[in-house]
Order: C-alpha cells, then sequence, then structure tokens
C-alpha cells in the first residue's frame, strides 16, 4: 500500500506523548526515592511521599506504558492490516482525552483524590474518562481488523486484541465505586473481598499492560528490526493461549499468608508456577529468532535492546512465581525486593522493548533517519547499568529487611525494632537513587536522540 | 476453523479464556461466606473515624503501612495477633497495604496515647528521629469537614441514622476539647489557636488510629 495513505500523526502524537510522560514519571521516581532517605523534600502535601508515589505508578503506567502501546499499536495495526485507520478523527480524539485524563490524574493525585487500590486510583469521573478512551481505541481495532486487507491476523494482533478485551473487563470491575461526591468514592466491595478483586485487576493489568501489548512490540518489532522471521509460529500460539489462560487466576500471590482463604491464595501460586512456561515459549521464541544471527547483537543497534528486554522478561518470569511460594514470600513480601522485581520489569523488560520499538518505529513514520546509533547505543548502556544498579541493590535490601525481621535472640524475643530494619536501609536508598539518576541521564539521552532525529531537515527515503 | 482469520471469534474466544480464572479466583469468592466472614464483636467506624480513615487514605498512608499481620511468629512477636478476615468486614475500600517502609498498624489501636499520636504526625522525626515519614502537623490546621459524614456512613451501610452521627461528632470534639482530656497539653501544642475548640483533621486521623485492631482484642477475650 502507498506509504502516504498510513495515518501516522496519531502515532506520532502518542509516542511523543509516551516520552513526556516517561520523563515526568521518572522524575516523580527520583523524587520520592530521594525522600526516602531524606524527608526534606516532603515540601507541600501535594509532593509528600504518600501522594507522589502514586503519581509516579500512575504516571509511568498508564501515561507512559499505555501511551507508547497506543502509539505501536496504531502503527502495527495499520501495517499488519495493509489497511489506513478507518477513524483518524476519533483517534485524534483519543489522543487529546488520553493526555488530558493522564493530566488530570496526576494533579488530582497530588490533590489526594486517590482510591488507594493500587493502580487504580484515579477517582471515579476520570475513570469514566479512561473508559471512553478506551472505547474510542475498540472502535478503531475493530473497524480496522474488519477492513484488513491481509486476511491471517499475525501474532501482535492477538495480543492486542485480548488486551483490549481484558482491560474494559480488569478496569470496570476493580472500579465500580459508589460516589460521596465529584472527587472521592468508595469500592463497593470492602474488606477480604475487596482485597482479592483488587489483587485479580492488580496483577492482571501487569499482565495486559506490561506483558502482553509489549509481547506484541517484540513480536513485530524483533523480526522486522532484525529482518529475521519468528522462529515457531506454533510456539508462538501455544504461548499466547496458555498465557491468556492462566495469567487471570495468579492474582491472590499478591495476598499470600493474608486473610484471604487459603484456596484462593494456593490455586494463584499455583497457575504462577505454570506461568513460566508460556513465558519461557516467547522467551525461547525470541532467543531462537535470532539462532545463527549472533553477530547482530553487534552489528544491529536495535537488536541488543529487544534481546537483553526479553531476557529481563524470562528473568522477571521466573523471580515472580518464585516469590509466590510460601516460604519465599513470608521473607520477602512487603520488603524492598519486591521493588527490585518491580522495576526489572518495568525499566529492564517495558522500557526497553519500547525504546527499541520506538528506535525503528518514529524514524518510519517521521522518513527520517536515527540521529545517532552511538547516543542510542550510550543509551542503552546506561539505562541497563542505571537498572542493573537500582535492581540489585533493591534485592540485597530486600533480603536483608526479610532477614532482620526474622531475627530472634536466643531467648525468642525479637532481635530487631522495626526503625533498625529501616534504618539499615539508608545507605542501599542512596545507592538507588544514584541508580536512578544514571538511568534517568540514559532516558534522557533516548528523548534527544529522537528530539535530533524527528527535527532532521533531509528525508530518510531522498523524497 | 481458522480463527486467526476472524477477529470477532478471536476477540470472542479470548474474552472466554480471560474469563475462566475470572470467575474461579474473582467471581465466586464473591459469593463465598469464607471471604466474608461476620463477627459480631467486629463493630462499623464512628463518624469520626470514618473521616479519620478518609484522610488516611488522602494522605496515601497505605503507601508506607500495611495492616495486615500475618500468621509468622516473629509477626505475631512483633504486632500482635494476626489479621482475621472479620475484622475487615467493614473496611471499604480494603487498605490491606503492599509494602513496609513504615510498621504494621493493624493493632496500634490503643498501643500509644492519642499524645504520642498528636507529637509523630506533627514531626515524626521527634519521636523516631531517623524516620522517613513525612511531617503531618498541616493537618491540625484544618477544620474537619463533616459536610458529607453522615452520608458516607450511609453509603458504607453502617446503619447510623443522622441523629446518631450528629450526636457522635459532637461527642468526640467534647471529649477532645475537654480541659480534662488526657492528651490537651499535646493537642494545645499541636493544633494552632483558632482551631483548638473545633474537631481538625488530625484529630479525625488520631481517632481511626486508635480504633485499629481494638475489635479483635474484644473478639479474642470472648472466645
Amino acid at each position: 500500500m502507498d506509504e502516504s495513505a498510513y495515518e501516522y500523526r496519531i502515532v506520532r502524537g502518542f509516542a511523543y506523548s509516551a516520552l513526556i510522560w516517561l520523563i515526568i514519571g521518572l522524575t516523580a521516581g527520583l523524587w520520592i526515592s530521594f525522600e526516602l532517605f531524606d524527608p526534606a523534600l516532603n515540601l507541600t502535601p501535594w509532593l509528600a511521599f504518600g501522594r507522589l508515589r502514586v503519581v509516579h505508578t500512575n504516571v509511568l503506567t498508564f501515561g507512559f506504558a499505555l501511551s507508547a502501546i497506543f502509539a505501536t499499536a496504531y502503527y502495527m495495526l495499520q501495517r499488519l492490516t495493509r489497511a489506513t485507520l478507518p477513524f483518524p478523527r476519533l483517534a485524534r480524539g483519543h489522543l487529546y482525552l488520553f493526555n488530558a485524563t493522564i493530566g488530570l490524574g496526576a494533579a488530582s493525585l497530588m490533590a489526594g483524590m486517590n482510591s488507594s487500590k493500587e493502580y487504580a486510583e484515579l477517582e471515579w469521573p476520570l475513570d469514566i474518562l479512561v473508559l471512553i478512551f478506551w472505547a474510542m481505541f475498540a472502535v478503531n481495532i475493530f473497524a480496522i481488523l474488519v477492513r484488513r486487507r491481509e486476511k491471517q491476523m499475525y501474532i501482535s494482533l492477538w495480543y492486542l486484541i485480548a488486551t483490549t478485551v481484558t482491560i474494559s473487563v480488569l478496569y470496570i470491575v476493580n472500579n465500580i465505586e459508589i460516589p460521596v461526591t465529584l472527587f472521592k468514592s468508595y469500592s463497593v466491595f470492602a474488606g477480604t473481598v475487596d482485597a482479592n478483586v483488587q489483587w485479580w485487576y492488580g496483577h492482571n493489568l501487569i499482565g495486559f499492560i506490561f506483558t502482553m501489548p509489549i509481547l506484541a512490540m517484540l513480536y513485530y518489532f524483533l523480526p522486522k528490526s532484525t529482518g529475521l522471521p519468528i522462529f515457531s509460529h506454533r510456539l508462538s500460539i501455544v504461548s499466547f493461549w496458555s498465557l491468556i489462560f492462566a495469567y487471570l487466576w495468579t492474582g491472590a500471590h499478591h495476598l499470600i499468608l493474608t486473610p484471604l482463604p487459603e484456596w484462593i491464595q494456593t490455586v494463584a501460586i499455583a497457575f504462577s508456577i505454570f506461568l513460566i512456561a508460556p513465558s519461557w515459549g516467547v522467551v525461547i521464541n525470541s532467543y531462537y529468532t535470532l539462532k545463527g544471527n549472533g553477530e547482530q547483537i553487534q552489528s544491529n543497534y536495535l537488536a541488543k535492546f529487544f534481546i537483553f528486554g526479553v531476557t529481563f522478561y524470562a528473568l522477571q518470569t521466573l523471580q515472580g512465581p518464585l516469590q509466590g511460594v510460601r516460604t519465599v514470600n513470608a521473607f520477602f513480601h512487603y520488603s524492598d525486593w519486591v521493588i527490585g522485581h518491580v522495576h526489572m520489569g518495568t525499566m529492564g523488560w517495558v522500557t526497553m522493548i519500547i525504546s527499541g520499538s520506538f528506535y525503528y518505529m518514529i524514524p518510519k513514520i517521521t522518513d527520517k533517519e536515527i540521529y545517532s546509533i552511538r547516543l542510542a547505543d550510550i543509551h542503552f548502556w546506561l539505562i541497563l547499568a542505571g537498572q542493573l544498579a537500582l535492581i540489585i541493590v533493591m534485592w540485597a535490601g530486600g533480603i536483608r529487611q526479610g532477614a532482620m525481621m526474622k531475627a530472634t535472640n536466643p531467648d525468642g524475643s525479637l532481635a530487631y525494632s522495626f526503625l533498625d530494619t529501616l534504618t539499615t536501609l539508608y545507605p542501599y536508598y542512596r545507592l538507588r537513587f544514584a541508580a536512578g539518576a544514571i538511568y534517568f541521564t540514559g532516558i534522557l539521552l533516548f528523548v534527544w536522540n529522537i528530539i535530533r532525529t524527528v527535527s532532521r531537515k533531509a528525508a530518510a527515503t531522498g523524497t | 476453523m481458522d480463527i486467526y482469520s476472524k477477529p470477532a471469534v478471536f476477540a470472542i474466544l479470548s474474552a472466554l479464556v480471560i474469563l475462566i480464572g475470572t470467575v474461579v479466583t474473582m467471581f465466586v469468592p464473591l459469593f463465598i461466606r469464607s471471604t466474608q466472614p461476620v463477627s459480631r464483636y467486629v463493630k462499623p467506624y464512628t463518624a469520626i473515624e470514618l473521616e479519620g480513615r478518609d484522610i488516611y487514605i488522602r494522605e496515601g498512608c497505605n503507601n508506607c503501612h500495611t495492616q495486615t499481620v500475618r500468621p509468622l511468629m516473629t509477626e505475631v512477636l512483633r504486632y500482635g495477633q494476626y489479621s482475621k478476615s472479620e475484622e475487615f468486614a467493614y473496611d471499604r475500600p480494603f487498605l490491606w497495604g503492599s509494602r513496609r517502609i513504615g510498621p504494621d498498624l493493624n493493632r496500634v489501636g490503643g498501643k500509644y496515647p492519642d499524645a504520642w499520636h498528636y507529637r509523630h504526625l506533627l514531626n515524626p522525626q521527634s519521636v523516631s528521629r531517623l524516620s522517613i515519614m513525612p511531617p503531618f502537623g498541616w493537618l491540625a490546621a484544618n477544620r474537619l469537614d463533616t459536610t458529607n459524614t453522615f452520608r458516607k456512613t450511609v453509603i458504607q451501610g453502617f446503619g447510623y441514622s443522622r441523629q446518631e452521627v450528629i450526636k457522635q461528632i459532637a461527642g468526640d470534639r467534647a471529649r477532645i476539647t475537654d480541659p480534662g482530656y488526657d492528651s490537651k497539653i499535646m493537642r494545645d501544642l499541636v493544633t494552632p489557636p483558632e482551631r483548638l475548640t473545633s474537631l481538625t483533621e488530625m484529630d479525625a486521623l488520631v481517632a481511626y488510629l486508635q480504633k485499629l485492631g481494638r475489635d479483635v482484642r474484644s473478639m479474642e477475650a470472648m472466645q
């Protein structure tokens, strides 16, 4: 199909929005990580840790990751169906409403309008906006699939369909709230039931924002940027269905040893262990795609983003299930180990895949050459180093915390006070802040590289 | 049938597949008794405790503090009796938390006098020198807004009449502003002069914190 017929302005809009939210979300991250060893930065209620942490998670999950997902989705949907976007004005509305919602969301969270349910903290009027823009997105997805000119749907489209369907169910159910005022509501669920609904939602949000659509990117941009076909179609089928099936059972691994009925916990643990299989199906598929072409890791600057990204996915999907095992969980739950886990997934897997995908996609949709491959390499090494430093420090801190919390004297009394277990971590928190600063520098170079790329005069295709 | 070339069928099939785990682990538990056991020793929050809870939520306290003591020896030693499902019957939303940057609070009710809480909220570092908790002294400068309190208790299903709520609020206010209040000195220190005779947001938060875990003690004592 003629290149000029594709609707890329929306793709650009979401890609640039993603980068802006990334910078804002990471700034909040640096701020709160400083507050964790020095409370001086709790300057006003709006910047206090309790409120700002929620801004960090929401801006990065819904602002950055979701924006990147929309950008790559609108791109992949058009290219994989060889059809133009059916409703470009609806997509433009989606873009504006999305950004307005995130902006209002961040401001409202700083103002304390917060439902307390993790990753569902936005109060009910904003939840409605989220559902509206999600519906706008869904309309274009299904319309383009109906009018597609490529009969067979490629793997990435399966993941996008599953995402569209599942996020709708998750977001609606966990956000059922009874309003008190325009800015305050109560969950319709209470106590243990509420906890169960929340973590069914919370874990599957990780599944259907941080996993499935990122897998969609991996399955498209890895072959595209290396010129190598995915190793096994059959493996991708098995992985897809078992992944989306098993994920929904695992939410309660966030509730091990809580008052939730034991059978729900056990089922979650079992399915979490099972999940290693389909996750690693993806990993094997990715590594084997590069088989015989290993030199691409060096010669093709894009390859390492995907291969290292999927490596962190492999580690993440092994670490996560193991954390669900009761004895391990008893040690690590509520500690910084889990923070290490979270950041390996978000900084190692999600952001690396998005970085590689953007480096491939943005030159294509702006018809420009990448400004500097060298800068992209430095970006890669900085985010790799920053991320590894951060997670290792958090794992070490978590082990220390867990051990100190469990330590008893010979007479059976506790060896350490709670405050002891906290203050021992301050050096780790300082290191984490430094690691975050390194990571942030890498991201700034990434954004700079993209800015210089899109503002170049010469078109790549010479037209 | 090649579902990979039938997007509608594919979407429906995906939806069914994700609904299986959903139904078993999320939907069914909504209706079984073991997820919502009832104990007559567990009482709903009073009007002011509920307002305090909403302030706890507003300030994101659950981001650092958990309210779930696990059935592990060292945890019970550190915090008290492990958490029972019954005690969360009136927690809407739940506040179990997922991170302990600060200690678990499920059993903090009655552990310290009000005065300790006033001092700690004003300046955590004055109580625990190396604490990283943000300062919350400004809560005492905010008059507690009780415009929606009755409506809140209705939505929460506590079953109070409007008169009862008015009485509860007045009762708490009288107790805290009484010259014989056991934490009067600290409260007077923390509260700006123009707020001394009214209920502040800090008063509400302290009331809430003092409620946490109390019912379980009654439950255990009776059994």
